[in-house]
């Protein structure tokens, strides 16, 4: 099967009349890279496919880094006086735990998710601007190795990862950590605006024929909602690192209170972007298991267009809720109860996605796969972090908690149960149509109740801790002040440590699952291991690198279930029968297979491109020599970028190409 | 499988690969019909509204925190800012006759064009230069005042802006002189175009916020 056809005539035009191309027109500096296996294939890729398991894969590298920064925390306060981190190391600890988890862990793999499967589920052969998402991962693994070398250079961040200003200026924060810490969220920030462009533009653009917007997928609908939270909130923060960068580059005074400044602003603007992420952290994993529940519980999702909207108002809703994080600073009465009222409304939309879900299942043909538990432990958990999320809404109650371990164990269980929980359920879902082996069961199970376990022992105590009065970021708590009896903060505290060595657990036998599925001797995974609904079934496992023989095209919403079966009820009342495997469909689409695929080729500017990124944010801390450098490689890169067609010139397969179109043949690269 | 010399539908497979986007999925494909670089280049501005939002928020909070005698009314020099404005909104009057003549087909008129153009930003950039340069001669440094760094900051990322689509506007101009614009050239241009009135239409509302409006 030819993957990458070489552009046979090389026709390019100009308005109407084609204008043939030379082999001797050769754009760019280099003959650039073809290869489509081997290491090079990955460095240099601009397959959506190669690019969502280098997402996931960092992804999870940087949640195992994430996880042991938190076991650092846990072990610290598992007895009264701590001596494992001195304070300097642990305001450093939580604030790297936090950046991590938010911005190198669950959006990353949000993203991962989203490259992999969102042309997949509209039908399409890649994004619609592959460069521009190598690019975007580019940014965001060299942005996240430059965040975490702080570790090396003189310490890592130490304000909180909401970063408050004045407290992050130079005076309270010499070290370079902050500087690290702004400068590295620029660099992944460029990821995720990038990100956001580029998948907007493929699901509005990118559909196969058919895919009206009530027939994509949901999984692809909350990515798509998600992406335009990213596109106006990305820059909103980078106003704020700009400033902040500023005040401690250039002496500027924006938050220096003694300077007449507002130190409000600091949070304003950083919050009108941290809200928005709240729901891009979370609705990825709702769209996820919007696709699982339906499949594992053979009905399709009820309410397709309430979940869709209820999204997107949620998308709406939550630009208008940001100053819910500051009812402790002293906004003013009215300020106060317009975010209150707000905060309580956008529960709703959340509330109907919760009731939507349970009544998917309701009267299902159930299957407790790894899959669906995790979906189903989803509801539970984000519900209890939805309920504690309204006691926050009560203003009064909430200047009660502020601050506490109480709003910690929130945000654990509506990010941890919430996001983390969805994107495992994705996992195992999509695992065998990632990678062709569909990931054990006993083994997911443990990962399963390990994680869930886990989750409730570490995060559940942390509501009574933070009720009694601990204040989260305090890096050790007194025997003389903890209390007695049930209350007592050394016994809960104890508890959540031991939940979180439990929740460890949980997670390594996800990566011990991963070993044993993938064993010499496991069976490759069958086509259609679900019984799935969704467009991104109809190819093989894993997906061919042109993803369809076929531009497929779109009938129904969950478009392969209706392939497969057929509606024999009568008077209203459905009856679905069986009427083809999933093997006679992909038969049939091979059989009838596109003659023209057109698939963009490799290059090397966007690795060039990020890599001038990192160079120059070391040049703004250490060397204006770096950063002369960096601008340089950096204007090269676009160039390079700009003049190099996106496709193969055929002199870049071999050096002595064949003359003239005619001869032309088709590389078969299969 | 083999490829045949003549392509089955020469039409489709050039507008393929001289497509204006970079999957082959050319605008003929598109669900919206809007070409994808289009709604890129919209959705990147939409985000850069954010952006000069945030900035000018910043601004308008702090341009009353300033000393006694170094604040808007002693500085602005209103005719000579409202010239450089003018010669501004005058390039992108000169954007558009570069876009439609681009999209003519008629790359030198357009070429034209997209110099004057460039030329009109180098202008308005050399304003803001000798502005600022005067603004520090009376006083005011970046860090003099809450209204001065704010003051700078907005106006300064808005000149980066201006600038960098000066350099865009050249590239463009030698690019299409050595025919290296791959893909539709009226496109290109009118990409570029996008870009040029969007920094303007920040421009009117900086001018119109931070100058004209007294403090």
């Amino acid at each position: 099967m030819a993957i990458i056809e070489r552009p046979s005539t090389d026709v390019a035009t100009t308005g109407t009349a084609p204008v043939y191309v030379t082999t001797d027109t050769t754009y760019g500096v280099f003959r650039r890279p073809v290869q489509s296996e081997g290491w090079t294939s990955w460095l240099f890729t601009v397959d959506h496919k190669k690019l969502g398991i280098m997402y996931g894969v960092t992804a999870m590298v940087f949640f195992v880094i994430g996880g042991l920064e938190a076991m650092l925390i846990r072990a610290q306060l598992a007895g009264p006086d701590g001596t494992i981190l001195s304070a300097d190391r642990y305001n450093q600890m939580f604030t790297m735990h936090a950046t991590t988890m938010v911005f190198l862990f669950v959006m990353p793999m949000a993203a991962a998710f989203a490259n992999f499967m969102v042309p997949l589920q509209i039908g399409a052969r890649d994004v619609a601007f592959p460069r521009i998402n190598a690019f975007g991962f580019w940014c965001f693994l060299l942005g996240g190795i430059f965040l975490n070398t702080s570790w090396f250079l003189g310490g890592a961040a130490d304000g909180g990862w909401f970063m408050y200003a004045p407290n992050s200026s130079v005076t309270f924060s010499p070290t370079n950590g902050i500087d690290f810490w702004l400068l590295g969220l620029l660099i992944t920030g460029i990821a995720s605006q990038t990100g956001a462009i580029n998948l907007i533009v493929t699901a509005l653009n990118m559909r196969a024929p058919g895919m009206t917007l009530m027939r994509m997928p949901i999984f692809t609908w909350m990515i798509l909602v998600v992406q335009f939270l990213l596109l106006f909130a990305i820059p909103v923060i980078t106003v704020a690192l700009v400033l902040l960068m500023f005040q401690r580059g250039f002496d500027a005074t924006f938050f220096s209170v003694e300077a007449g400044a507002d130190p409000l602003l600091w949070q304003h603007l950083f919050w009108i972007f941290g809200h928005p992420e709240v729901y891009i952290l979370v609705l990825p994993a709702f769209g996820i298991i919007s696709e699982v529940l339906p499949v594992f519980s053979k009905k399709p999702l009820f309410g397709y267009p309430f979940v869709v909207f209820s999204g997107a108002a949620i998308g709406f809703v939550g630009w208008g809720v940001w100053a819910h994080h500051m009812f402790a600073s002293g906004l003013g009465p009215v300020s106060v109860a317009v975010f209150s009222v707000a905060t309580m409304a956008i529960a709703v939309p959340t509330g109907v996605k919760i009731i939507n879900w349970t009544l998917t299942m309701w009267g299902g043909k159930l299957r407790f796969t790894t899959a669906m538990l995790f979906a189903v432990g989803l509801i539970i958990q984000f519900t209890v972090g939805g309920l504690s999320g309204v006691t926050h809404a009560v203003a009064p109650s909430d200047t009660q908690q502020t601050d506490t371990y109480y709003i910690v164990a929130h945000l654990h269980y509506v990010i941890f149960g919430g996001a983390v929980l969805g994107l495992f359920a994705g996992l195992y879902y999509w695992w065998p149509k990632i990678f062709g082996k569909v990931l054990n069961e006993s083994w997911g199970k443990a990962n399963f109740w390990g994680m869930i376990i886990g989750m409730n022992l570490t995060f559940g105590p942390m509501h009574i801790i933070g009720l009694q009065g601990q204040p989260r970021r305090m890096y050790v708590w007194t025997e003389a002040r903890a209390g007695e009896g049930f209350f007592n903060l050394g016994f809960w505290n104890l508890v959540s440590t031991i939940g979180s060595v439990v929740l460890a657990f949980g997670i390594l036998f996800f990566f011990i699952n991963i070993w044993v599925s993938h064993r010499k001797g496991t069976q490759p995974a069958p086509l259609d291991p679900w019984d799935a609904r969704s467009l991104e079934w109809l190819t093989s496992n894993p997906p061919k690198e042109h993803n369809f023989d076929r531009t497929p095209t779109v009938h129904a919403l969950d478009e392969v279930f209706h392939r497969k079966y057929e509606d024999r009820g009568e008077n209203g009342q459905h009856d679905y029968v069986r009427v083809a495997t999933t093997e006679e469909l992909l038969a049939e689409e091979e059989a009838n297979a596109d003659s023209h695929i057109h698939l963009p080729a490799p290059s090397y500017w966007p690795l060039v491109l990020a890599f001038s990124l990192p160079v120059m944010a070391y040049g703004v801390i250490y060397s204006t020599l770096l950063i002369v450098a960096g601008a340089g490689i950096l204007a090269l890169a676009m160039y390079g970028w700009a003049m190099e067609p996106s496709y193969a010139d055929p002199s870049d397969y071999d050096p002595d190409p064949p003359s003239g179109g005619a001869e032309l043949e088709v590389a078969n690269r299969g | 499988m083999a490829d045949t010399a003549v392509h089955p539908d020469a039409t489709d497979a050039a507008a393929d690969h001289g497509g204006h986007d970079e999957s082959g999925h050319g605008a003929h494909h598109s669900s919206t019909g809007l070409s994808n670089n289009k709604l890129a280049m919209w959705l990147f501005l939409g985000s850069e509204c954010l952006l000069f939002g945030g900035l000018i928020s910043t601004y308008m909070l702090y341009r009353g925190r300033h000393s006694e005698n170094l604040g808007p009314d002693q500085l602005w020099d209103i005719p000579f800012t409202s010239a450089s404005s003018f010669v501004l909104l005058m390039s992108s009057l000169t954007m558009v006759l570069g876009v439609t003549a681009a999209h003519r087909g008629d790359l030198r008129n357009a070429k034209l064009w997209l110099v004057v153009t460039a030329t009109l930003g180098s202008l308005f950039v050399a304003g803001q230069v000798y502005e600022f340069t005067t603004f520090y001669r009376e006083g005011l440094g970046f860090t003099t005042s809450l209204f001065a760094s704010s003051f700078y900051t907005l106006t300064g990322f808005h000149g980066v802006h201006v600038t960098v689509g000066i350099i865009m506007l050249l590239s463009l101009v030698a690019m299409l002189s050595r025919n290296r614009v791959p893909g539709d050239k009226g496109e290109t241009v009118e990409m570029v175009g996008l870009y040029w009135h969007f920094v303007d239409i920040v421009w009117i509302l900086i001018f119109t916020l931070v100058y004209l409006i007294p403090a």
